[in-house]
């Protein structure tokens, strides 16, 4: 039988993707498995739970977090985008634009959480050099190895973005 | 383009409804069908392909996607046959079925095995739609062809959609294949084009859908303790305070697998929850005790001991050729001994797998190379048949091979069936790492006599590693085929040659990882062709290429090799390697870039899966000992290509794949448990010491496909290995290699 401890149960409101949520649960619960389990959100994936691979990457009042390794609970009242909410409904943001000219997936497990953390890297410093671009995407990891294609298109982005 | 992944009830469901015209090449007898009564019923003479009377195509994708594009490129292939319109194709991703063939997508033999059959389906269709409009319109099949989802007679300008031609095209009988004309290869115009993987928009829009995000309803979720120890066995369990976990539903004991361990699910104690938080919490607050095991006395430290040892001992000869020891002690000679560890697949999504179980069936969700293989291995596990189980096969979040082995579906079938609900079995980090199929940790030894032109005279090469047949036979020892991957086939005319492989048992469970034993042997064979070449002072291309020789097709039973067998339609060419050599020597400016201090480059080339395959790297090595690999060159022979782009991204994968083999990773073990825990431990290449740019050269070929997924790998760590030497003197035998201090 499922147990509820009233003592280990909080009830915390979030915004994600624009909308207002709750979550009513163990407030250490990671925001990955909130996300996932409870708001049906999977395009946020899970690979190493602890922080350390970014695949679970989304933003938090527009800043990359590691949804995996951040209580639910210190998001309380923030607001939260994930890949879902990237852009409106029915439009794409230009890092989805430019990561589908360059084919860049391969299997595309970790690719939610590149396209984030590329977003907020885009919107934070639109002129990021190579070198900044590598540093800041260095966290998010990639078996198949589409990295040289990530920079690419991330530079797309970039000039797009300067384009107008 | 759209793609599904239906059920199957839905599929045909779908299909009956709207009277599809379903063709492929295995074909069942059309008298079968003809008894069919209903005029809108589906015609099923095959199982690749249907064309609805709305002109729709359905194209069955057989094969797994785990991020080769094979999902996309094996039904381009139909569709480029059949001259359909790519617009108005949609992919519906096969069950589990052998009616299929083999679904294995494992060994770099999707394209290779199955370009012909879909050559044959599309083909097939398009034969029969274009006699249903010669006969519609009564005139010579000769004057009508299929054009872009059409047939149109030429001379007087009819023309009728596919779907117009389908209620005719299912009266006729089905073509023999061996009458069927093919396209031309300049009229194909998807087959050697850039085609977006039709996964391609989901995955940029975080929708698509692999095991981990299967949901049925009411499903539980599980995460499993498994034996830490590879045979032992649960002596104490207290789960009083994992049931007290909000959100644990059940704790369940699963009986510990025993030798041969096969796919076998490996046992332990699953911890059950309405959430994945909560079995996560419920499993940490487990207390189990496990006994002893002979396992127990697996150190990986001595294990790599023993392994050198005992390549340096006569071991049982798989090729000999010549007198080796009659010539080997004359002149000058060199020997050198190569040690790589064990690795593990680590595929961004661990396995994951969900199961409903009912009334002596199983139905099962999950990321699987293999779905056939599940149908078997749950059906094991459950003791019905494998008819009795259903596979639907998700995207993979990677694979490597990893998931062709099914023990995580049969676990998830086991929980299913104890609790009577549908249930998903979580793998964390931690459990892939530490109960995966191993890579063999493998040693080689090599000498050889050096003639005075700097070729050897004579060759003597030795291989040990625990095999892939001791997860299936735990008595086995020897290497079996594995030893004919990149060792008994050493391309070099050399008048004395001796091939050995020593026993070494296994462990752990050992599988096959992503280009299996080619990793091993062509870091060893690349690397000491390299020290020879640098013995002679030559040019390192100029050397590969003398010692490869004049080119020729190797007979290798003719040359002494025991137990190859030859493949007709793959003879191993050496002036296709010669090619991939010299091409990419001139793609990577090798001549313009001497080595200087710190900065070199380094080549290798390789045989696999019969494609060709050869790489220069540029490496760096900073003052403080760090690698950096500014580029890689990579030249590429796999013979006729459907997806250039897929082809190009996978040697860029294979590029980072491999410099995470060289530099990067490695699994340990003491007292039988593996040490690595994540990825912090276990390390990967990322965005920093990843290639900067990997640069892929296609050979034109109009040969039969070659593997494309595996062969990009085995030349990037003697290539590594080899550009650091250039750069630094110093030569590295050992993996990973940023275990020596390369600056000291």
């Amino acid at each position: 039988m499922s147990q509820t401890s009233s003592a280990t149960t909080s009830t915390i409101a979030l915004v994600v993707n624009g909308e207002a949520r709750t979550f009513e649960g163990d407030p250490q619960t990671p925001l990955l498995w909130v996300l996932r389990d409870t708001l049906k959100l999977t395009g946020t994936k899970y690979s190493c739970g602890i922080g350390l691979c970014g695949a679970c990457t989304v933003h938090m009042d527009g800043r990359p977090i590691r949804s995996c390794a951040t209580a639910v609970s210190l998001v309380a009242g923030k607001k939260i985008t994930t890949i879902e909410g990237l852009a409106p409904a029915g439009a794409e943001h230009p890092l989805q634009t430019a990561w589908k000219a360059h084919q860049v997936p391969q299997c595309g497990y970790c690719q939610s959480g590149q396209i984030m953390q590329a977003a907020a890297l885009l919107a934070t410093r639109p002129n990021a050099t190579e070198a900044q671009i590598e540093s800041y995407m260095d966290g998010i990891l990639c078996r198949c190895g589409t990295y040289q294609r990530i920079r690419a298109a991330i530079k797309d982005a970039q000039a797009a973005g300067r384009q107008g | 383009m759209s793609s599904t992944m239906l059920s199957r009830r839905a599929f045909l469901g779908s299909a009956a409804a709207t009277g599809a015209f379903v063709l492929g090449t295995r074909l069942v007898p059309v008298s079968v069908f003809s008894q069919d009564a209903l005029a809108q019923g589906p015609w099923e003479p095959g199982v690749y392909l249907a064309i609805l009377p709305d002109g729709l195509v359905r194209i069955i994708a057989h094969r797994s996607e785990m991020g080769t594009g094979i999902r996309t490129s094996l039904p381009l292939v139909v569709a480029d046959e059949l001259d359909a319109d790519w617009a108005r194709v949609t992919l519906v991703q096969a069950l589990g079925d052998k009616k299929y063939g083999s679904q294995n997508t494992d060994g770099s033999c999707s394209i290779r095995d199955f370009y012909e059959p879909m050559r044959v389906a599309g083909a097939t269709a398009r034969t029969m739609l274009e006699q249903a409009a010669a006969k519609t319109w009564n005139v010579p099949v000769a004057e009508v062809a299929a054009r872009n989802h059409a047939v149109v007679h030429g001379a007087s300008g009819r023309s009728l959609g596919f779907g117009d031609l389908v209620a005719t095209a299912r009266t006729l009988p089905v073509p023999a294949a061996a009458s069927l004309q093919f396209k031309k290869a300049e009229a194909y115009r998807y087959v050697g084009t850039p085609m977006p993987s039709v996964d391609l928009e989901a995955i940029v829009k975080g929708q698509a859908v692999y095991g981990a995000d299967v949901e049925r309803p009411g499903m539980l979720l599980a995460s499993i303790v498994r034996p830490p120890v590879l045979g032992s066995t649960l002596t104490s369990l207290d789960d009083g305070a994992a049931r007290k976990v909000a959100g644990v539903t059940d704790v369940v004991k699963l009986a510990e697998a025993t030798a041969p361990f096969g796919f076998k699910p490996l046992g332990g104690v699953a911890v059950l929850g309405t959430s994945t938080w909560a079995t996560l919490q419920g499993r940490k607050a487990l207390n189990a005790q496990w006994s002893a095991s002979p396992n127990a006395s697996f150190d990986s430290a001595t294990f790599r001991k023993t392994l050198v040892d005992v390549v340096h001992t006569p071991g049982r000869v798989v090729r000999t050729q010549g007198n080796v020891d009659a010539t080997i002690g004359v002149g000058p000679t060199h020997e050198a001994t190569y040690y790589t560890p064990m690795l593990a697949h680590a595929p961004m999504e661990p396995p994951m797998a969900v199961a409903e179980v009912t009334g002596g069936k199983a139905e099962i969700w999950t990321c699987t190379q293999n779905p056939q293989a599940v149908q078997d291995t749950v059906a094991q596990a459950l003791g019905i048949t494998p008819e009795d189980v259903t596979c639907h096969v998700t995207l993979l979040g990677g694979g490597f091979g990893r998931k062709s082995k099914p023990d995580y579906a049969a676990e998830a079938a086991l929980l299913a069936r104890q609790v009577g609900k549908p249930v998903k079995v979580v793998w964390t980090r931690e459990d892939d790492l530490q109960f995966d199929f191993f890579h063999a940790p493998s040693a080689q030894y090599l000498k050889a006599a050096i003639g005075p032109d700097g070729l050897p005279t004579a060759w003597l090469q030795r291989t040990a590693f625990p095999p892939i047949g001791s997860t299936f036979d735990e008595k086995e020892q020897y290497g079996g085929g594995q030893v004919n991957m990149g060792f008994t086939d050493l391309p070099y005319p050399i008048a004395n040659l001796r091939v050995e492989n020593n026993p070494a048992p296994a462990h752990v469970r050992i599988g096959w990882l992503r280009s299996v034993a080619h990793i091993h042997h062509a870091f060893a064979v690349q690397s000491f062709t390299d020290e020879l070449a640098a013995l002679a002072k030559a040019d390192r291309v100029e050397y590969l290429l003398r010692i490869i020789g004049q080119p020729r097709v190797i007979d290798l039973a003719a040359e002494g090799a025991k137990g190859v067998r030859a493949n007709p339609q793959h003879p191993f060419d050496t002036a296709r390697l010669r090619r991939v050599i010299e091409l990419v020597a001139e793609k990577s400016d090798w001549a313009k870039k001497p080595a200087a201090p710190g900065r070199a480059l380094g080549i290798a080339a390789h045989y696999s899966f019969f494609s060709y395959i050869a790489a220069v790297v540029e490496v760096e090595v900073n003052a403080r000992g760090q690698v950096k690999i500014p580029r890689v060159d990579v030249a590429v022979d796999a013979g006729t290509i459907v997806s250039p782009d897929r082809v190009a991204s996978q040697f860029e994968g294979a590029a980072v794949f491999g410099t995470s083999i060289a530099l990067l990773s490695e699994i340990t073990a003491r007292e039988g448990r593996i040490d690595q825990t994540n990825f912090a431990n276990y390390i990967l290449a990322r965005q920093d010491n990843a290639p900067k740019e990997t640069h892929v050269h296609v050979v034109k070929s109009t040969a039969p496909p070659a593997g494309v997924g595996e062969p990009g790998v085995p030349v990037i760590m003697p290539a590594i290995a080899n550009a650091i030497f250039a750069a630094t003197g110093k030569r590295l035998r050992d993996l990973p290699m940023r275990k020596v201090p390369m600056n000291g």
